[in-house]
């Protein structure tokens, strides 16, 4: 015999009835027994279920650290993945601002320090009288600064060579007292300036250049001192009176 | 990206509690351990993935289970057991009382966990799901409809056969065993 009920059984084991009708069908769980008895089997076999199989199968630790590795990825690396190459490229940024500061400055300074020696060239030879010590005699021209300058130098022998000395006079660049020595080379003229190697001078650093006005420089530096040849001579020719110069040091 | 991260974070918060009935529903699913963690992993994946669709304050619990389900009726495995399952002709059926005759206190008696298992493991994938989410997970009949996508209604008939069927399974293995 099949009661009216029967089909509202698993509603009211899985508390889904609602109210009133649960409370009806309570009413009729204690006057019908096989319906008290069916509802108890059906709650018994959802409950023995729901023990066996709920923790059945548990995960393995090291899986479960994986999954949690894996969504950890989507929080720090992301974080880091975003950011850090921003960072990198804005520290690269910045340094690469100073750095291009910095060699812009350097240039910049070298550049005018060029070209201040290039203007003592220029005037020099523009000049009525170019030097103040007129010899061509190396040891009548280094005598002549000993007192003037802070420094002393020797100059080369220049007999057989295709250079003459033609004299002398104090320069200043950038108010410090240096000797510009000026050389004869066939018609050419080469002005060759010794000052003290400071610091605002090492900017020139060494090596062989062509000016903007198209002379052709080299310097170097030689015992503490800093030589600097300007002419519109071969720089095959500066090179030459260089290596005379280095020599008689 | 910090949204990404916050994302994760809320996801985290609310899955990882889950963890464990996942997998074990996932382990269910495919009855193998390696294919339940591929399954738990993509389900993972593609919930974190796509979890900027969850609505906050609505079930988690029913959308993760609906994307592990989904996940896994796509997979080989699932593919194979759906393709199984035979059409349903009693899904919009009444409810059927259990057999007034079938001594079930006696079988429900005798039944072990290991028997109980056994049992829930045979039957076909649509009762087993069913069984799972109603009974197992203790889901309402509202948070299995949301995760099978199939009305109220199919889902009180598809329980109540499911039900019936596992206890015609215990019978017959309770049965079997003490002969």
């Amino acid at each position: 015999m099949t009661c009216e009920w029967r089909g509202k059984l698993d509603p009211y084991v899985d508390t889904e009835l609602p109210g009133p009708e649960a409370a009806e069908l309570e009413e009729h769980l204690r006057v019908c027994p096989a319906c008290a008895a069916d509802a108890l089997q059906r709650l018994q076999l959802k409950r023995m279920t729901q023990a066996a199989a709920r923790n059945a199968f548990t995960p393995r630790p090291e899986f479960r650290l994986k999954i949690e590795n894996l969504i950890a990825a989507r929080k720090k690396p992301r974080w880091a993945s975003a950011w850090l190459p921003k960072l990198g490229v804005a520290v690269a940024l910045i340094a690469l601002s100073f750095l291009s500061a910095g060699l812009w400055l350097q240039r910049s300074q070298r550049r005018q320090a060029v070209g201040e020696l290039a203007d003592l060239h220029v005037a020099t030879l523009a000049s009525a009288n170019p030097v103040d010590v007129v010899s061509t005699d190396r040891h009548t021209v280094k005598p002549w600064f000993a007192g003037k300058l802070p420094f002393t130098f020797n100059l080369p022998e220049l007999q057989g060579t295709s250079f003459k000395l033609a004299g002398g006079r104090v320069a200043y660049l950038g108010q410090n007292p240096g000797a510009q020595l000026l050389f004869d080379a066939g018609k050419h003229h080469i002005s060759v300036f010794i000052f003290e190697d400071r610091n605002e001078l090492a900017r020139l650093g060494s090596g062989a250049a062509t000016t903007r006005s198209a002379f052709n420089t080299e310097t170097w530096t030689e015992g503490g001192l800093r030589y600097f040849a300007i002419s519109d001579v071969e720089p095959a020719a500066i090179r030459e009176l260089h290596s005379l110069l280095a020599s008689a040091h | 990206m910090a949204d990404d991260a916050h994302t994760a974070e809320s996801f985290e918060s609310l899955a990882m509690p889950l963890f464990s009935s996942l997998y074990n529903l996932a382990h269910w699913l495919t009855q193998n351990r390696d294919e339940a963690e591929d399954l738990v992993q993509e389900t993972c994946l593609k919930a974190l993935k796509g979890f900027s669709s969850f609505q906050p304050g609505t079930n988690f619990r029913a959308w993760i289970y609906r994307i592990l389900r989904n996940t896994f009726l796509t997979s080989r495995t699932g593919l194979k057991v759906s393709a199984t399952v035979p059409l349903d002709p009693e899904e919009n059926e009444a409810v059927l009382p259990v057999t007034a005759d079938t001594p079930e206190s006696l079988f429900l008696a005798q039944a072990d966990q290991q028997t109980i298992c056994q049992a829930l493991a045979q039957l076909p994938l649509h009762f087993r799901e069913v069984i799972l989410l109603g009974d197992v997970e203790e889901m309402s009949y509202q948070e299995i409809a949301e995760t099978l996508g199939i009305p109220m209604g199919t889902v009180m008939s598809r329980l109540s056969r499911a039900r019936r069927a596992m206890r015609e399974l215990l019978s017959t293995k309770v049965q079997g065993a003490s002969r």
